[in-house]
Formats: C-alpha cells, sequence, structure tokens
C-alpha cells in the first residue's frame, strides 16, 4: 500500500473511531422514541399511572429547611433534603396510610388517612404526630413504622436534623410521645433510620444514621467548616447508632459493642438478610464515599456487625449513594441492592449500581447496572423495586432531580470546580461560590425501568405517565386501593406529594401477604416469602425502611403474570419458623400470622 | 500524554563515566522515567484512595493502546515501536476518563493512538495524543464520559508530595519551566478569574489540587514531541494555554484544561514547524 493511501485508510479510520459511535447512540435513541411513540402504554407494557393527588384530597408542598445565614451561598444544596413517605395502615383498618415529613420549622408533618374510597384525609395534627418542627428541635428528615413493642399498632420514629422524636401507637386512636424516657439521644442529625431484629430476641431494635456530625446546627452555626471533607472519600460526617430494645419501653445504646463504627455520610440504609443466615445485615449507601455492608455475626458477646464492603466487591467505587433499596430482579431467590448516585452528562457520570449477588446467600456483588439498563438516571435519590405491572418480575422507579432553580442558568460549572479541590478547600462553606438562585441538576425526568425477565430493564415513564420534574427525594410503593396494583407516592423537595395510581392491565393476576409475627416481632420485619410459579421463584423480605428517607407498605405484594395458580409459598419467620402455603388462591391478599 | 522524552540538539548528556547511578536514572534520556513516574502515581492513587474506576478499565486502555502503536507503527513505518509513549497514553486514559462502560477506554485509547498517525505535519504528530483522545471522547460523548474531577483524599500530604516529587523528575527531564509557566498563570488568572465572578479566590484554584492537574501538568503539556522548541516559547505557550483555559472557564466550560491544550497545542507546534521546519523531529 502506497503511503497516500494508507495514510488515507487511517484517516478514515479515525473519523470512523470519532463519529461511529455517535450514528449509532443517535439511531438508537430515535427508535427508542419511536417506539415510545407507536405504542399505548397499557397494551405495550402493561400499566399507566395518573397523578391524583389533588383529586384524593392530598395537598402538601415540601417546605425546606432554613439554614444560618452564613450558609447561604449555598442553602439550597445543603437544604435539599427533608421530603420523605412512610406507609403505614396505623388503625389496622387494612387500608394503606401514608405519612409525610416537612422540612422548615414551623411546618407540618401528615398523615393522610386512607378512607379506602380513593380519598385520603389529614388527621396528622388530630393525632399528635403533626408539629414536629418546633424551633429549636431541628428539622425533619423522615419517618420510618414499626410495632417496637409488640401490641399489634405500627409506632412511629421520625428521625430529624435535630432531636429523634418516638411515639407509641394507642391502638389507632391517637400517638403518646415517648421520646423522653426512651433513651434515644438528644440530638441527631440523621440521615436515615430503620427498624431490625439484629438479635432475634423477638423485639424490634433501631438503627439509626448520622448525616452531619451531632456537633453541627445548620439553623445557627458558629462556623461554615461544615462540609465533607471529600466529595469521594469523606469520613467526617455523623456517627451511627444502634438501639437495643430493652422491652419495657427504652433503648439501650450498643452501637460501640456490636462493631458500628462508621462516620461516613449514611444517606439511606437497608436491613435484610443478605446471606441467608437468618439475621439481618445492614448495607449503608454513603454520600461522599463508598456503600458499607455490614455482615450480621455471632461472636462471644453477643451479636457483631463486621464491615466486608470491599472484599463483597460493593466499597470500591467511591461515589455519592443515596439510595438503597433491594430486589429479587432476576427472579433467582437472591437479594440485589439498588443504589442511586449521580450522572449529568459530560460532568459527572458516576452512575447507580445494582448490586447482584453471585449466588443467593452469596456475599460477592457484581454491578450489573450497565448490563440490566439502570444505570443513567440524574442527580438520583430514592428508587423502589415492585413489581407495577404485575408480569412477574420486578420493577424499579426511579426519582431524580437536586436543585431546580432558574431554568437556564445552572451551578454545575462551579460545583465541578470546586468539589475537585482539597479537603481544606472544599469542607468550607465560605468557599463555595454562591448559587444564586441556579439550578443544579434540577428540572430532571424520572425513571420507570419495567423489568422484562430477560436480564434487562427499560424506561417507560414518559409513555407511562411519570411526567413531573420536581426535584424527587422518597419514592413509596404501596396498594392504596387493595385491588393488587402498587401505586406510586413520591415526596418532592420543596415541591408537592404526588400521588400516582396504578392501572394495570385486566388479567395479570397477584397475591399479597400481610404478616403478623408472635415468636418474631409483630411487624415481621425480617420475615422472607418466596413464590414458586411457573418454575420460576421470587424472593421478598419485609422491611422497614427502604430507599430514600422512604419506607413501602409493610405487605408483600406479587405480580404472577397470567399465572392460575402459585405452586408453594414458603415464609421463613425472624424467628427461624418456616411455614409453607400449598397453591394459595390468586388476586387475594393473605393474612397470615405466625403459627405458635 | 505522551512523553517519549527525545534529547534536543542542545540537551547533551552529562559524561556517563562520571555520573552515579542516581543521576543516569534521573537522566532526560532515560525513556522509562516518566512511564515509571505515571505508574507511581497510578499506584499510589489506587491503593491508598481508589482513583480509579477500576483496575480492569485501566488495564483496557493501555492494552489497546499499547497494541495500537505496534499495529500502526508496522503498518506505516515498518518497525516496532519503543512502547513507553503508548503506555504513559493507555495509563492516562486509564485515570482521566470517568465512565461506567468500557467501551469509552478502549476507544479513546485508540483514538489517542490513530491521531500521533493520522494527524500529523512535517513528519510529526499536532496533538498531544491523550489530549486528543480525552477531549474528543469529552466533546462527542458526554453522556458516557466525564474526567477525573476528583481529589487526593482528604490529607493535604499526597498532593504535595506528588508535587515534589514530581517536580524534581520533570526537574531532571529539563521542563520544569514549561510546569511553572503554566501553573503560575494559572494562579495569577485564577485571582482575575475570582475578580471577574466574585467566587472565592480558592474555588477558583481548587482544581490545581486535584490529581487530574498534576497529571496535566507533569504529563500532558510537557510532552516532547508535541512541544515547541526552546525555553522562552514552550514557556509562553505554557502560558498561552492557561490563558485559553480562562476564557474557557469564563465561559463555563467544564473540562476547559483539555479543551485549552486542544486549542492552543497544534497551532503553536504548527507555527513552531514553520518556522522552524529543520527541527522537525520524528516522533
Amino acid at each position: 500500500m502506497s503511503k497516500i493511501p494508507r495514510q488515507a485508510v487511517l484517516a478514515l479510520f479515525l473519523i470512523a473511531g470519532l463519529f461511529g459511535p455517535l450514528l449509532y447512540f443517535r439511531g438508537k435513541r430515535s427508535a427508542d422514541a419511536d417506539l415510545a411513540r407507536q405504542q399505548a402504554a397499557m397494551d405495550r407494557y402493561g400499566m399507566s399511572l395518573e397523578e391524583v393527588a389533588e383529586a384524593s384530597g392530598i395537598h402538601m408542598v415540601h417546605s425546606v429547611p432554613v439554614l444560618d445565614p452564613k450558609l447561604q451561598n449555598i442553602a439550597p444544596m445543603i437544604a435539599s433534603m427533608g421530603a420523605s413517605v412512610s406507609i403505614v395502615d396505623y388503625d389496622n383498618d387494612g387500608w394503606n396510610d401514608i405519612y409525610v415529613t416537612n422540612s422548615s420549622p414551623g411546618s407540618k408533618n401528615h398523615l393522610y388517612r386512607n378512607l379506602g374510597n380513593g380519598r385520603f384525609v389529614d388527621v396528622a395534627g388530630q393525632l399528635g404526630i403533626a408539629d414536629l418542627n418546633k424551633p429549636g428541635t431541628g428539622v425533619c428528615m423522615g419517618a420510618v413504622w414499626a410495632d417496637y413493642d409488640n401490641d399489634g399498632y405500627e409506632d412511629l420514629f421520625v428521625y430529624k436534623w435535630g432531636k429523634p422524636e418516638l411515639f407509641h401507637n394507642d391502638h389507632g386512636h391517637g400517638f403518646t410521645r415517648v421520646t423522653d424516657r426512651s433513651g434515644l439521644p438528644g440530638w441527631i442529625n440523621a440521615g436515615a433510620a430503620t427498624w431490625l431484629d439484629y438479635d432475634g430476641d423477638g423485639k424490634l431494635d433501631l438503627f439509626i444514621a448520622g448525616y452531619w456530625p451531632d456537633d453541627v446546627r445548620l439553623e445557627s452555626t458558629p462556623t461554615t467548616k461544615i462540609m465533607p471533607n471529600s466529595f469521594e472519600y469523606a469520613n467526617n460526617g455523623g456517627r451511627k447508632w444502634l438501639f437495643r430494645n430493652l422491652g419495657d419501653g427504652t433503648f439501650k445504646d450498643v452501637t460501640h459493642e456490636v462493631g458500628l463504627d462508621s462516620t461516613r455520610w449514611t444517606l439511606a440504609v437497608i436491613a435484610a438478610d443478605f446471606n441467608n443466615d437468618g439475621m439481618p445485615d445492614l448495607f449503608l449507601a454513603n454520600d461522599y464515599g463508598v456503600s458499607q455492608l455490614y455482615v450480621n455475626e455471632a461472636g462471644p458477646n453477643g451479636r457483631r456487625f463486621r464491615e466486608i464492603g470491599e472484599e463483597a466487591g460493593v466499597g470500591h467505587s467511591p461515589k455519592s449513594g443515596m439510595n438503597a433499596s433491594v430486589g429479587d430482579v432476576l427472579n433467582s431467590g437472591a437479594l440485589s441492592i439498588y443504589v442511586s448516585n449521580i450522572s449529568e452528562a459530560g460532568i459527572l457520570v458516576q452512575g447507580n449500581n445494582l448490586w447482584v449477588p453471585q449466588a443467593p446467600g452469596s456475599l460477592k456483588y457484581s454491578n450489573l447496572a450497565s448490563a440490566m439498563g439502570v444505570e443513567l438516571g440524574g442527580w438520583s435519590f430514592g428508587a423502589q423495586f415492585g413489581d407495577l405491572n404485575n408480569n412477574g418480575f420486578l420493577d424499579l422507579y426511579l426519582v431524580n432531580g437536586y436543585v431546580s432553580g432558574k431554568p437556564d442558568d445552572n451551578y454545575w460549572y462551579d460545583f465541578s470546580e470546586i468539589t475537585g479541590g482539597n479537603s481544606s478547600i472544599i469542607s468550607d462553606a465560605k468557599n463555595w461560590p454562591a448559587m444564586k438562585g441556579r439550578s443544579l441538576a434540577g428540572f430532571q425526568r424520572k425513571r420507570l425501568w419495567l423489568n422484562g425477565g430477560e436480564g434487562r430493564f427499560f424506561d417507560v415513564s414518559q409513555a407511562v405517565g411519570a411526567t413531573d420534574t420536581h426535584d424527587g427525594r422518597a419514592v413509596a410503593l404501596a396498594d392504596l386501593e387493595n385491588n393488587g396494583s402498587l401505586d406510586v407516592i413520591v415526596a418532592n423537595q420543596g415541591g408537592p406529594l404526588m400521588l400516582y395510581r396504578n392501572h394495570v392491565k385486566p388479567g395479570r393476576n397477584w397475591i399479597e401477604f400481610e404478616l403478623k409475627g408472635r415468636a418474631s416481632n409483630r411487624s415481621a420485619i425480617g420475615a422472607q416469602v418466596r413464590v414458586k410459579w411457573n418454575g420460576q421463584e421470587q424472593l421478598q423480605e419485609v422491611e422497614a425502611a427502604s430507599g430514600f428517607a422512604a419506607e413501602n407498605q409493610r405487605r408483600l405484594h406479587f405480580g404472577l403474570g397470567e399465572a392460575k395458580t402459585v405452586d408453594r409459598v414458603t415464609i421463613r419467620w425472624p424467628s427461624g419458623r418456616v411455614q409453607t402455603l400449598e397453591s394459595p388462591p390468586l388476586d387475594t391478599i393473605h393474612h397470615i400470622e405466625e403459627p405458635k | 500524554m505522551n512523553t517519549a522524552v527525545a534529547r534536543a540538539p542542545n540537551e547533551t548528556p552529562a559524561t556517563e563515566g562520571r555520573i552515579g547511578w542516581l543521576s543516569r536514572f534521573f537522566s532526560p534520556n532515560n525513556r522509562y522515567l516518566p512511564p515509571l513516574f505515571i505508574t507511581c502515581i497510578l499506584l499510589a492513587g489506587q491503593l491508598e484512595f481508589g482513583i480509579l474506576e477500576s483496575w480492569g478499565r485501566t488495564l483496557l486502555a493501555i492494552t489497546t493502546s499499547m497494541a495500537m502503536e505496534i499495529i500502526l507503527a508496522r503498518l506505516t513505518l515498518g518497525k516496532w515501536p519503543h512502547l513507553s509513549s503508548a503506555y504513559i497514553t493507555g495509563i492516562s486514559v486509564g485515570i482521566l476518563v470517568r465512565s461506567p462502560f468500557l467501551w469509552p477506554y478502549a476507544l479513546c485509547s485508540a483514538l489517542s493512538i490513530l491521531s500521533k498517525y493520522v494527524l500529523r505535519w512535517r513528519g510529526r504528530h499536532l496533538w498531544n495524543p491523550s489530549n486528543f483522545g480525552v477531549s474528543s471522547m469529552l466533546f462527542l460523548y458526554p453522556a458516557a464520559v466525564a474526567s477525573l474531577s476528583i481529589q487526593w483524599g482528604n490529607s493535604l500530604w499526597p498532593m504535595v508530595t506528588v508535587w515534589c516529587i514530581g517536580s524534581i523528575i520533570i526537574f531532571r527531564l529539563r521542563r520544569f519551566h514549561i510546569c511553572a509557566s503554566y501553573v503560575g498563570t494559572f494562579l495569577l488568572l485564577s485571582w482575575i478569574r475570582s475578580e471577574v465572578t466574585g467566587n472565592p479566590w480558592l474555588s477558583a484554584v481548587a482544581p490545581l489540587t486535584g490529581p487530574m492537574y498534576q497529571l496535566f501538568v507533569f504529563f500532558m503539556i510537557t510532552d516532547p514531541p508535541t512541544t515547541v522548541r526552546g525555553w522562552r516559547p514552550q514557556c509562553a505557550v505554557a502560558s498561552l494555554v492557561a490563558v485559553a483555559e480562562m476564557v474557557l472557564r469564563l465561559n463555563g466550560v467544564i473540562d476547559a484544561p483539555y479543551y485549552a491544550l486542544f486549542l492552543v497545542g497544534p497551532v503553536a507546534n504548527a507555527v513552531d514547524r514553520a518556522i522552524y521546519p529543520q527541527r522537525a523531529l520524528p516522533s
């Protein structure tokens, strides 16, 4: 080959390398768009969503925390949390209710009682659990429900950047504040919390994860040196707390004796039995750093948590963990973990993580987010797994969006400039350029990834009606109409609470289980249910907290597609007892009490 | 980054018999010194702070880069190439490119090496290879690629250590003046940017304290085959890169340093070769 043709060939290769992938991706995008346009959502995807909050009597707009004037330059970033949602049937009437937090001083939380006719009414004030943002007590960040005294009614724990609050449920007629005699500390700048029975004594214990260090007071701070000391390796966040339930309404701090020593900036926690040993482990999604996996082990002096994030594969690559939720995405009888992070084209492409265990019960994980198509969301926060179209596979709903300010002016340049700096620079808020009302990853669309069952998810959010662009924080899934479809409830930061009613294509079957423990904790938190049908098996576990600042319905919901029968349902209660149900009827909510 | 250290005509090596092994090791003639230095940065950064997306991705970048170098050298020049330059390109891509996907690492390395063999004038390539590759990827594929934007952990010492050791090595390689010119101009212009935007000066300086800039300063702007000849012109071009970067930064361009070098470097090289064609050396 002569020199000029050879150079020409090489030049062609260079041009093909530069622009070939561009043409490929452009073609792929237009194909996806055409597909979405051509198919009616219901026929194509088996579901559609309808936003009905106002029509259902829900009128709630979240208000954000107010900060010390010294932090005003970046106040929208710091005060970017607090919108939470948790589902509870607080009065045991068989209908799921909705509790949401507010976050500005003096603002009220809401408990929307489900009237069973598609309407809701706010009863928080009447029941004494609304006024939790009193000046001087900090601001609400989230709530998590569980029956800590095993009296059959779900009690309420509210975590705050401030004084944590515990309320006893008085048989659905009201709540008694029991914080002061519970033994909880006076102040925790908490980013997440959950209930778990870590020692298997049948009483639920309380885990609280600090976000800011506990000596920080954001509403009145003497110093601006409060920021994380790194955007990838920060370890100057809040400490963690594990309170053992002593059974008399009091809790004992056992954090250090069980080995929970993290001071990372935790934003989400999930307690689940990842290694199938019958005891709940803890997964922490940490902002500004790696995730942590604490495996619950027997020690000479009782239970111990050992951090195995690195050896498990989940603790290598530091990102901005903001969500932790679990689901059996492959119907393989194993729980995968979804962690949301930040992805912004051309600036920060962390990608979300879907940690799939190498085998059921294995503590070795691989990140299959890219391979399964659930990697890129945006500035992602809450996510939940649930079978939204009842096809027999768990889908994934993800909310995105950080700070929506001026639509045409963004803070990304200044953000990226300073976050690459040394800890001595970035840890002082006064070094941060002023946001001046600009957006940072604002107005982002959400994702509803349907699971086709072939190991691949595809986003149908715009086609099925999940079209809002608020700054999504918490998302919870619940069957609000007791009709076998999971509805979607989204709490937006500084935005409205949204209720997406889910219309599922007729002919798709389902089965739901509402469990009550006896030897186990009454809420059955930690119970595992395996449903076998059509040669496949799906595992779900009863959890308290799930995702970012959220709690799903206590009830477990399984979509079954067009299956006419279920072969077997196996329940492993937290006490270790195993119960089997042969061919239970479909399209039914099964209320099951732990056998004596 | 493609630091194949070539000896310029006026750079006479010391008489080998009178210098020790240490001097020989830190000699500008030691083509293994830059690869060794960047490997140390990689290992220290990854083992201590985990700066890489993964070992596999970096390995893919290095392998692709070296394979492309061998293939293209055999095809176009008919000879086996020295691979230190391709190694540095690959390792740079592996560190600087941040992507959850695999393909950008391979493509970026391939484009970097291809640019060396395609975008040539008067016998030499115009763009620093990894600068071309990384800039192209950032510009064309922002949805899949970002650049390294994290810091060296939480302590000041790793950053200071890399700057000190790097400065010594780059001084021995007789290119310290390029780094000093760039850093000095950057610091001065960061103050101007701070005045213009009203942002704190420390936020304007912040990028310089991260590992990305250390790689950019020590390896990318000092790359011998793509820098102009002569001490003063080299200083001037380094300062011009900082000026172009300031203009881009004032316009909110996040990957300003890459684009600044992408724009200024080839123009400076073309002018240099137009004025001094006889000085052009094979790369």
